[in-house]
């Protein structure tokens, strides 16, 4: 660009226009009033409609169009353009769409072209309701843009957004959402705040990773909600979706990237999810990982350490310190037991590594960097191929990987030499990367290779790009530091390539000798000779600053030639560069110290010359050395020392590499790329002297874990459990019955004790091994499929765990048939889980079985404490329920609704899709164990909804063995809580295992989320060995399913517990009539037709399982899966049940109509649209089992 | 992450600006062209520059620079593997992506700009997915457009988005099912001055264009996968079962795609397919120089070797070339000083050569640097390494389609290194003594 087009910011057009010979008179006409606003006229010939453009390509023959446009628009739109503007309001108010899109699509390349279209925004905020998709999506493109500038008016769209908001399309939602948080206008953020927190918990995965994007908006906007946005952060990463799981990483690294304790319970699921989250998502989730890693595992190099790095660094010196540190470091830790990793860490690494397979170099990189940073020396190998494979991509790619690359030689040299001939430079390279290259190709080198990487860089010294064959001479002269054995070769060719007729390569290759020659100068004087020859020829400062610095140092060696040097150069003083001239004075006072009756005269000369020379750096020296060396009367009392000073033995310079410990920056960052600490970067943290607590991460895990030892424990020792089974649930009967037998003989006659004991003995083992198994469900989550994919991968990656921990101990048996997989797994896993809990050793497998008998005895014991607590609840508690006169039926209305199985879709979802027929072997590993994961729990459900209205889950809370020996379970007693009728009552039943007292126990610390409340049971003082005991607690859950945490504590310890309800238990019987119902229902369908289509009615169809065939096998099943009761009703083809919430006191309604077959379909009303959902599933679940 | 982008061409112009967060002035882009003068040639320019307070992530790509504006700390490969992927979808949608076909179509490209990113982090960037948000511009439909004032904008919502396999479109639909399957495989060596091979290996990808109904579920078998050290898949492919059986199974998206890059390594014989005997020299007195180049076939496999070029970059001081060839044309660019020889097809029997003198410049020194060879050739019907596709089934659906295979063979970076004589320099040691 000539500076007259800059200074008239011609754009290019007009530029190319002045070729043409006949464009070039009208420019020229043009010229002068060429202000800016021909820019203006400029952009607009780029979006003339469509149709037009395309004639004159048809008529000009392409590229031309482009170039006439601003003449033909040049002459007339320089008087009119405010008009234009006016053109596009008008266009704006149209009633014709097209004409507005036309407006739009003007305006949208106006601000692509930098243009200011603000003054447009009253007409473009008006659209913002269009119809047309089109215009409406220009319409937030422009608001977006100008909404910062003119916030009072973009106010006026905000009601727009809160409305899709409330879309039941859940991509309408995403996208209101995702154009209300990029406003950045101040006022909003109250409402933007509140739009997130209901998104985060949208039951569309998509709308909740909109939300996870919208946080880090609302972050910049306000920083004072911090706070707040780290709760949701929280809330999102507990988010099971792979599509959440990249998104709400990214807002936590860009909020909270300090509070690395949120990760600690997801960590495992991320692992898991990682494969499956998308490139973009991978490479965030990843660089977060490894900065958990270096904070949560111990380092696993610190015992191999010693004998690697000895055998590797004691060649050459570049290291040498960093090996002795290693060495002292790796001395004093040898002596510490041996290095075990951590499971989770292990599992970190395996879940990464297929990752280096990705298409995307970002996701290899960091996989790249992972493995770098956190993985034993052993198997950092494996990333050297995957990089080597980056250096085929873009140039960008390869400048940045080979940055890296050449950071990763440094460490661990071995890893890349296989790969040595890909570090071979092309002369077609662009010059940066080619230095990049010979940077890695000289931290390559080593004896072995050393000839071959010195023959390659001949052919580089011939190259024609100089500043390459600069770098080559320097790589050179470090190769000759760095390996002994060759630095005679590499001088002498170096000293050749002083008489190369191109003077940059010798001022080069005299600065790399000087360096080589500091080294052992007494062999060289020759080449010192020669190079003194070469001051007649070199112009390049440097050099010569370089050879005079030699001479002076080593003039003992060149005693002739020495002083001719100083003789020539005082000649030339006056016109040397200035570092050259410092040289001169010091070679002159040099020589005069060890020759001073040669060069007396000539030293003199020279510093007179420099006393009046015009830098001062050159006076104050002359004036400095004068005082030093030349004996005045008044001399001070350094000049004895002169000779000290001046002839001091100087230490080789060490040629190191640029990238030398660069590793201190995380790999493949900005900050480790520019070698500078860039904004928002994160340390990545030293290894931990010891690991932090391990357990903090495997809550989840644990349970369901236990829950599947359970089971199989279970299955195997049925006799005992059929008979506690009948046993307890006829006491639970005893219990249920005076609340509910009224109103149960009223509504459903068919039901009786005796047919539910008999399907309850009837099924006998399964349901109640089941029931125990599920003992523990305590984090049951709001999804059941997913929260079933989930256990199974935790289950899955407690097994890999497992065989590692086999691995790392020698003793442990490792016998594991196919057939017994299931068993034995879980059998190890039970062992697995007992190292964690701290227990030494590892336990026989009878020692097993014996546990889970005493286990089984203990809910016996259980079973019977509860009964005796049951009566003393139900002192407590004589709450009278009301009961409504039953009225008529009615027919019901049933409505299906289309948007609503858009809304159940979810993540993991097996769509019909043949991904499920033909292989079980399948790119998305968690996909296949999800799926799994369904099979398997599904039979293993199948067995609870047998079990009667009125029978009572129990969950374990604390294991004993975590819990040290007290055992702590609950259960949903599904009375009503006397204290607070808002309250779910939750009975917890505690064991003493141990043979000591435990005293005091007591709730502590609740963490709830906000609304939550909590009534603590009274403190227990003692509970004596061997006993049990039971309270009631009320927890207000606020109609979530969100897990209340508190600690319970003994006299001696804390533990953190968690109840999560399912959703079921979050309601209570309402007793209604017929018609009652059919009135709710009417009332609940015309308020969403109101303002929430279809939010308020769910229904499915479903195919009922064997069992529930009947009406009385439905009632049962509905009532187990839900705290409803039952609406008397004429028809035997359908089933009514009605519900309350406990907390706001919402109407849930559930209608089971059956159809010919087993076809049924199920119907929830609910105001509250997350609740329907959940207990659709839920009671699908239960039905079709 | 990436706050703001700007697209440069070639003079300096910025052609578009798309703020994904608040509006960064433009003038940070003047860091940029204060590099990029220091820097001389546009590849040259360092992919990250630090302005101020911020960094200014960039590409080079068809002509125009992709600078995007970053404020914090992110990983560059990140911001250039996203800027790539911008180049390849504009390329995907307009044919091209030249500053012409971005200007043509400015708003296309904002709302796929819009789409991609959210506040700078990607968003939607399968291809699949973002035809669906926005459908790609042809001739008949915009006219259609301009008169019904219908949108380019999809009334479909993207519901591969929500899928577990959101790089396929759903309800997809064909009436010739058709899968082909292009094996191409580039050789990338480097000879030196005698023919002998310093370096050589096969890089080589397959690209497929699956046109098929419905959910297809492929599985791709090779005869020698063993063949294969390294290789990286496009995210549909199955891992696990790559890792236990060696074939390729995977629910394709619809479409043109990349499944596999891969790479031969040197362990294996790379079997180079011509070789070049080349004499190029300048004398010292008189201006001239003399240049004799004869390329013949080697290993080929019983395939011909087809667009054979070979492109020389001589030295500054060679003015102008008068060659004869026995085959093919030659052309000599005096001002790029590149040389490039077409000779087309291979004959076994009579082998092309090129030669003739070499003009320089008068007075100017002999070049020292000796010129090397870059290679261009092509074998159909031929996968170098040998590598063969066994078979290819289709699960899932109940239609035949059609399947094909293609393979190509073509030169990577292929050159001839002239070795020069420098292994003497370093034996020979000099003793020259300074006159006093």
């Amino acid at each position: 660009m000539t500076p007259m087009q800059k200074l008239l910011q011609l754009p290019v057009n007009a530029v190319n226009i002045v070729k043409t010979v006949q464009a070039q008179a009208q420019e020229e006409a043009r010229s002068p009033v060429l202000t800016p606003d021909s820019i203006q006229q400029n952009w607009y010939s780029a979006v003339q409609p469509e149709e037009l453009r395309n004639l004159k390509v048809a008529g000009t023959g392409g590229g031309d169009s482009e170039e006439r446009a601003p003449l033909e628009e040049g002459v007339t739109s320089a008087q009119t353009q405010p008009l234009r503007h006016d053109d596009l309001k008008e266009m704006l108010d149209s009633n014709k769409d097209s004409l507005k899109l036309e407006a739009m699509k003007r305006i949208v390349a106006m601000i692509a072209r930098g243009k200011n279209a603000s003054d447009l925004f009253p007409a473009v905020v008006k659209n913002v309701a269009c119809k047309n998709i089109e215009v409406k999506k220009l319409v937030y493109v422009y608001l977006v843009r100008y909404a910062e500038e003119q916030q009072d008016l973009a106010l006026l769209s905000i009601s727009t957004f809160q409305r899709g908001l409330k879309d039941p399309n859940q991509l309408i939602r995403a996208s209101a959402l995702r154009v209300l948080s990029s406003i950045r206008v101040t006022i909003i953020v109250p409402i933007m705040m509140l739009a997130i927190k209901e998104a985060a918990s949208d039951m569309s995965p998509y709308v909740r990773k909109t939300a996870a994007h919208a946080i880090p908006k609302l972050y910049s906007l306000d920083p004072e909600q911090k706070d707040q946005l780290i709760e949701v952060i929280e809330k999102l990463l507990a988010d099971k979706t792979t599509l959440v799981a990249g998104s709400v990483v990214m807002a936590f690294e860009e909020v909270c990237p300090e509070r690395i304790d949120l990760i600690h319970k997801n960590y495992r699921k991320l692992c898991n999810l990682l494969i499956d989250v998308e490139e973009w998502g991978q490479v965030v989730i990843i660089n977060m990982l490894t900065r958990y890693a270096r904070t949560q595992f111990l380092n696993p190099n610190v015992n191999e350490s010693l004998l690697e790095e000895s055998g590797e660094k004691a060649f050459y010196g570049s290291d040498d310190e960093e090996g002795k540190e290693e060495k002292a470091e790796a001395a004093a830790l040898a002596k510490r037991k041996p290095y075990v990793m951590d499971p989770d860490h292990r599992l970190l690494l395996r879940n990464t590594k297929p990752l280096l397979q990705s298409r995307n170099a970002a996701v290899v990189m960091a996989v790249a960097q992972l493995y770098f940073h956190l993985a034993p020396k052993a198997e950092v190998g494996v990333i050297a191929k995957a990089l080597v494979r980056l250096m085929r991509s873009h140039s960008e790619v390869q400048y940045v990987v080979l940055q890296n690359v050449a950071t990763m030689t440094i460490k661990r040299r071995g890893m890349f030499e296989p790969y040595l001939k890909s570090f071979y430079i092309r002369s077609t390279d662009p010059t940066q990367i080619k230095i990049l290259k010979l940077e890695v190709l000289t931290n390559l080198a080593n004896e072995t290779n050393i000839s071959t990487i010195l023959r390659e860089f001949q052919t580089y010294i011939k190259s024609m790009d100089k500043d390459f064959v600069a770098a080559t001479i320097q790589a050179i002269g470090r190769c000759a530091t760095n390996i002994g054995e060759v630095r005679d070769t590499c001088l002498n060719g170096l000293v050749q390539l002083l008489s190369n007729r191109d003077e940059l390569v010798v001022a080069e290759s005299v600065v790399v000798i000087k360096k080589l020659l500091q080294m052992q100068p007494e062999q060289h004087s020759d080449i010192i000779k020669h190079m003194a020859k070469l001051t007649d020829n070199i112009q390049v400062p440097m050099a010569r600053a370089s050879i005079l610095w030699l001479i002076g140092e080593y003039c003992e060696h060149v005693p002739k030639i020495a002083p001719d040097v100083l003789r020539k150069m005082a000649k030339t003083f006056t016109n040397e560069e200035d570092i050259v001239k410092l040289q001169i004075i010091n070679l002159a006072a040099k020589l005069y110290l060890t020759n001073s009756k040669q060069t007396k005269l000539l030293t003199q000369y020279v510093l007179n010359l420099a006393k009046y020379d015009q830098n001062y750096d050159i006076r104050d020296r002359a004036r400095f050395i004068r005082q030093l060396i030349v004996p005045t009367d008044k001399s001070g009392a350094l000049s004895k020392y002169a000779k000290k000073l001046f002839l001091a033995l100087k230490p080789a310079p060490v040629l190191e590499s640029p990238f030398k410990d660069r590793d201190h920056f995380q790999l493949g960052s900005l900050s480790h790329l520019l070698n500078a600490k860039a904004g928002g970067y994160q340390e990545l943290p030293d290894w931990p002297e010891t690991a932090p607590d391990p357990s903090v991460r495997n809550v989840e895990v644990k349970d369901s874990v236990i829950r599947l030892l359970e089971r199989v424990t279970t299955l195997t020792s049925v006799p005992e459990w059929t008979k506690c089974s009948s046993r307890e649930k006829r006491k639970e009967k005893k219990v249920e019955k005076p609340f509910y037998s009224d109103s149960e003989e009223e509504s459903g006659p068919t039901e009786s004790a005796d047919s539910e004991s008999d399907s309850a003995s009837g099924s006998g083992s399964g349901s109640e091994s089941e029931e125990s198994g599920s003992g523990s469900e305590s984090e049951e989550s709001r999804e059941e499929s997913e929260s079933e994919q989930e256990d199974k991968e935790d289950e899955e990656d407690k097994r890999k765990k497992k065989k590692k921990t086999d691995r790392g101990k020698v003793k442990a048996p490792a016998v594991e048939s196919p057939e017994s997989e299931e068993s034995s797994g879980a059998e190890e896993k039970n062992r697995a889980q007992k190292v964690k809990g701290r227990r030494s050793g590892s336990e026989s497998e009878s020692e097993e079985e014996e546990e889970s008998e005493s286990e089984s005895s203990r809910s016996e014991s259980e079973s019977e404490s509860e009964s005796e607590s049951d009566t003393d609840a139900k002192k407590k508690k004589k709450a009278p329920v009301t009961k409504p006169p039953p009225k008529q039926a009615k027919k019901e209305s049933k409505k299906e609704k289309k948007e609503m199985s858009l809304l159940d879709l979810d993540d993991f979802e097996p769509t019909p899709s043949p991904q499920v027929t033909p292989v079980n072997n399948f790119l998305s590993s968690s996909l296949v164990t999800d799926l799994e994961g369904l099979s398997l729990t599904d039979t293993v459900m199948a067995p609870t909804t047998i079990a009667p209205s009125g029978s009572v889950k129990t969950y374990e809370l604390l294991h004993r063995i975590t819990g040290e020996g007290l055992g702590v379970e609950y259960c949903f007693s599904r009375q009503p809580f006397s204290p607070d009728a808002h309250m779910v009552a939750v009975q917890i039943m505690f064991t003493n295992n141990t043979n000591a007292e435990t005293k005091n126990l007591h709730v502590e610390d609740p963490k709830l989320q906000s609304g939550m409340r909590i009534k603590e049971f009274p403190e227990i003082e003692l509970l004596p060995p061997g006993e049990m005991v039971t309270v009631v607690m009320g927890i207000d859950f606020c109609d979530s399913t969100q897990a209340a945490n508190f600690q319970l504590c003994t006299h001696i310890r804390k533990f953190f517990v968690s109840i999560q309800p399912p959703v079921g238990e979050l309601m209570m019987p309402v007793f209604m009539t017929e018609n009652e119902f059919k009135k709710e229902q009417e009332k609940l369908l015309q308020l969403s037709l109101g303002q929430l289509m279809g939010m308020n009615e769910i229904s499915e169809k479903l195919t009922l399982g064997e069992k529930c065939q009947n009406e009385h096998g439905i009632v049962q099943r509905v009532t187990s899966a839900a705290n409803v009761s039952r609406v008397p009703c004429g028809s035997d083809k359908e089933c009514r049940f009605a519900g309350k919430t406990v907390s706001s006191g919402i109407l849930v309604l559930v209608t089971v109509a059956t159809k010919e077959e087993r076809a049924a379909q199920l119907t929830v009303n609910c105001e509250k649209m997350v609740i329907g959902t959940m207990l659709v599933k839920d009671i699908l679940q239960a039905l079709t089992q | 992450m990436i706050h703001s982008l700007f697209l440069i061409n070639s003079s300096s112009d910025i052609f578009l600006e798309k703020h994904w967060k608040s509006v960064i002035s433009r003038s940070v882009c003047d860091y940029f062209f204060e590099v990029q003068e220091k820097a001389g040639e546009a590849e040259n320019v360092p992919p990250v520059i630090h302005a101020g307070h911020h960094y200014l992530i960039n590409i080079y790509r068809e002509k125009i620079f992709f600078v995007s504006v970053i404020q914090s700390e992110v990983p560059p490969l990140f911001v250039i593997e996203f800027l790539h992927h911008v180049a390849e979808t504009f390329q995907d949608y307009f044919g091209e992506c030249s500053e012409s076909a971005i200007k043509d179509n400015v708003v296309i490209v904002y709302e796929l700009l819009e789409e991609m990113l959210d506040n700078g982090f990607p968003l939607a960037t399968e291809s699949n997915i973002l035809k669906e948000l926005i459908k790609p511009p042809n001739i008949l439909r915009s006219v259609v457009n301009s008169i019904t004032g219908s949108c380019n904008v999809g009334e479909t919502l993207p519901t591969g988005q929500l899928s577990t396999i959101p790089w396929r479109r759903a309800g997809v639909k064909y009436t010739n099912n058709e899968a082909y399957f292009d094996v191409v495989e580039e050789i990338d060596a480097i000879l030196d001055k005698t023919g002998s091979v310093v370096f050589a290996e096969i890089q080589g990808v397959i690209d497929a264009c699956v046109n098929l109904t419905g959910m297809p579920d492929l599985t791709l078998s090779f005869m020698n996968p063993r063949l294969l050290d390294d290789v990286s898949f496009h995210p549909c492919v199955r891992f696990k079962r790559w890792e236990s059986e060696r074939v390729l199974s995977f629910i394709p998206p619809d479409g043109n795609f990349r499944l596999l890059s891969y790479h031969v390594s040197a362990q294996n014989l790379v079997a180079i397919p011509i070789y070049v005997k080349q004499n190029i020299s300048f004398f010292e007195t008189g201006s001239s120089g003399r240049l004799d180049i004869t390329v013949g076939p080697k290993q080929t496999m019983g395939k011909t070797v087809e667009a054979v070029f070979v492109t020389i970059n001589m030295p500054k001081v060679v003015l102008s070339a008068n060659l004869t060839a026995t085959q093919g044309n030659y052309t000599y660019n005096p001002v790029t000083k590149t040389l490039v020889w077409d000779i087309g097809k291979l004959s076994q029997q009579k082998l092309p050569n090129l030669k003739g003198s070499l003009t320089l410049q008068c007075g100017a020194p002999k070049p020292e640097e000796s010129p090397s060879l870059n290679i261009d050739l092509k074998i159909q019907q031929l996968a170098i390494s040998g590598l063969k596709v066994n078979r290819l089934d289709m699960y899932g659906e109940k239609y035949k389609p059609f399947k094909g295979v293609k393979y190509v063979s073509k030169a990577g970076k292929f050159q001839c290194m002239a070795i020069t004589i420098w292994l003497y320099i370093f034996t020979n040691k000099e003793n020259s003594h300074l006159k006093c």
